[in-house]
């Protein structure tokens, strides 16, 4: 009589229990489809108001007084050059402290204090890099607000993203290919060269292109550094018919960049300029999104295939 | 090859060796020098600035009026801003942020995880000014159906807009930790006969709380750095409130709007934004220090 209570009590338990299991079930999946919807939402939204600027005149003409005239030529310019000068200072910088502190570094409180710090500036906010090449590119260094300038900004910026994603790709290469390569009389940068390097570059190859992904839609520290708004002419061209032929005159140009471009037009109050905001900000997301998706695809890839 | 042009060459390639490890070093410093220019960088401007105005004032005044000529400096006003923001996005940010991190590791199937985790990493990555364009022009739109004494600029769509802009660094962070919670230990809540949700919320949250904490730091100093989703959607507008119903200025807010003007180098409006910026930098720092003793205090070992 009690024992079979007890048990109906006991199942009764059993049930509730397994119900709130459902329930975080539902709940969780609810919470991941916020996230998603979100991200849908965002996404049509832009395409919806910005499909109908969206045609060539829009990446071939300069922003405008008149919207329906306006386009994004500088903007894509600028941020291409930007992205170049980036990638020229960061990519360079990160792998090799990144093969610095893999390979080479000993066990001391140099190595300690460089560890430290590169996790500290992955969580310093950007706008506090703005300030940085504001207080010492623009003005100490004297670059003023150039394309040199918000290079270096945002090299220093993704640099954390590169070194941490070279480390881990250098890591992951087990220790007997480095001992192949010592036995048959290779140096350390040999060793380096012609087996570390090769084997991480996919891995590092996908950091680099994280890294840049964040760096075309850094807004905050590129107007930090005084960058203009309105740009209606391209920096001077690398390339001259008259010897030398190439010039870096561009490199001390004024510039824009597309997540500028798009804030100007966002906080326009007319709606029209406010839809080249939308056809602007469809484009920057397509652009981080393909290169965010190689980087994935890459991943991927790269665990799939490699069985040492 | 004699005895002596092996030498030589041995002795070139030592020195090559030295030369490119020296290089390599070098390029590894660049992380400590950019931390030493940005400190230099912030403590210069700012004495500057804290010779005008005195630190008490700074800190005491409540009006925010730095490029007028009755100059007030009360970085209470931006730092207000900077709080209420910051507190409607870890207010979504981190439930959602945690709840996701916990179905995805101990309830989705395996699929499901694969398919989530990149494209969280995508909601993670899309530039901030796109964030605050969806902010202005789809939720704050979205919140006056709903509301409709809603002002066009304010707090509350950019907060949250910028908690589901957080989502993906918490859950990611946070999954991980729970990850490396050892499978035993699972394994013995569930011979005990507890069920997923209990063995979740009693044994691997707990034990993956240090993870966890680090995950909601990272969240905090992203929020509270944030910039262009606050300086499109919450107005630039220097306000003192705890109210998220209202448009407000936030110290990172403030500094592109002085970059945007036209400030003269050097003059005191120009070293405002060094002084806001080293008083955000201090914050951050904080929140570091305290999430490091948070995870010492909680760290488990297996």
């Amino acid at each position: 009589m009690d024992q079979s209570r007890d048990l109906e009590a006991i199942r009764r338990l059993i049930a509730a229990r397994k119900r709130y299991d459902a329930l975080f079930g539902v709940l969780g999946l609810i919470a991941l489809m916020i996230g998603v919807l979100t991200f849908v939402a965002l996404f049509a939204d832009m395409a919806w108001n910005g499909m109908g600027r969206l045609d060539w005149d829009f990446f071939t003409h300069y922003p405008s007084r008149r919207p329906a005239q306006a386009g994004i030529l500088s903007a894509w310019v600028g941020s291409t050059l930007v992205m170049l000068t980036t990638a020229f200072f960061a990519v360079p910088l990160g792998v090799a402290a990144g093969i610095y502190l893999e390979e080479y570094a000993r066990k001391n409180w140099i190595t300690d204090l460089i560890e430290i710090n590169i996790t500290n500036l992955a969580g310093v906010p950007s706008i506090v890099y703005g300030l940085l090449a504001l207080g010492l590119f623009v003005y100490q260094f004297g670059f003023g607000q150039s394309i040199l300038s918000a290079g270096l900004t945002l090299a220093l910026l993704i640099l954390p993203v590169v070194i941490v994603a070279t480390r881990e790709a250098i890591r992951s290469i087990p220790q007997s290919i480095r001992e192949g390569s010592y036995a048959l009389g290779a140096t350390q940068w040999q060793t380096v060269r012609y087996h570390i390097l090769p084997y991480s570059s996919a891995g590092i190859l996908t950091g680099i292109i994280i890294g840049m992904a964040r760096a075309i839609g850094e807004t905050a520290p590129i107007i930090t550094i005084g960058a203009l708004t309105f740009i209606a002419f391209l920096p001077p061209a690398p390339l001259k018919a008259e010897p030398p032929f190439v010039s870096f005159e561009w490199l001390f140009s004024p510039f824009t960049v597309m997540p500028i471009q798009m804030f100007n037009w966002t906080s326009r109050p007319e709606a029209a300029f406010q839809v080249n905001a939308a056809a602007a900000g469809f484009v920057l997301v397509l652009m981080t999104l393909a290169m965010n998706g190689v980087a994935i695809w890459l991943r991927y890839r790269l665990r799939r295939k490699i069985k040492w | 090859m004699t005895p002596g042009t092996r030498l030589a060459a041995r002795r070139a390639r030592i020195l090559r060796e030295r030369a490119i490890e020296a290089a390599l070093f070098l390029a590894a410093l660049v992380s400590v020098f950019t931390t030493v220019g940005i400190v230099y960088i912030l403590v210069k401007e700012s004495v500057v600035f804290f010779e005008q105005v005195p630190i008490t004032r700074f800190l005491t005044d409540t009006q925010w009026t730095p490029l007028f000529d009755d100059a007030h400096f009360g970085i209470v006003v931006l730092l207000s801003g900077t709080l209420t923001s910051s507190a409607v996005a870890l207010a979504i940010a981190i439930p959602l942020g945690t709840v996701i991190a916990i179905y995805l590791s101990e309830f989705a199937p395996f699929r499901l995880r694969e398919v989530a985790k990149p494209f969280l990493e995508l909601l993670g990555g899309v530039p901030t000014i796109v964030y605050g364009y969806f902010a202005l022009l789809f939720v704050t739109p979205l919140l006056q159906r709903i509301y409709p004494e809603l002002p066009g600029f304010n707090l509350l769509s950019a907060g949250i807009v910028m908690g589901i802009m957080i989502i993906p660094y918490v859950s990611s962070i946070s999954e991980d930790a729970m990850r490396a919670v050892p499978m035993h230990l699972r394994e013995g809540s569930y011979a005990m006969g507890a069920t997923r949700l209990q063995t979740a919320l009693r044994v691997v949250v707990p034990a993956a709380f240090s993870g966890l904490a680090s995950a909601y730091i990272l969240g905090i100093s992203r929020a509270v750095g944030e910039t262009m989703i606050l300086a499109v959607a919450a107005g630039m507008q220097p306000n003192l409130t705890f109210n998220p119903l209202e448009p407000a200025a936030t110290i990172t807010a403030f500094i592109v709007q002085v970059a945007l003007g036209d400030l003269p180098h050097g003059s005191i409006g120009y070293q405002t934004i060094f002084a806001a910026g080293l008083t955000l930098m201090l914050f951050t720092l904080a929140c570091n220090i305290g999430g490091h003793f948070l995870r010492k205090r909680f760290r488990e070992s297996y």
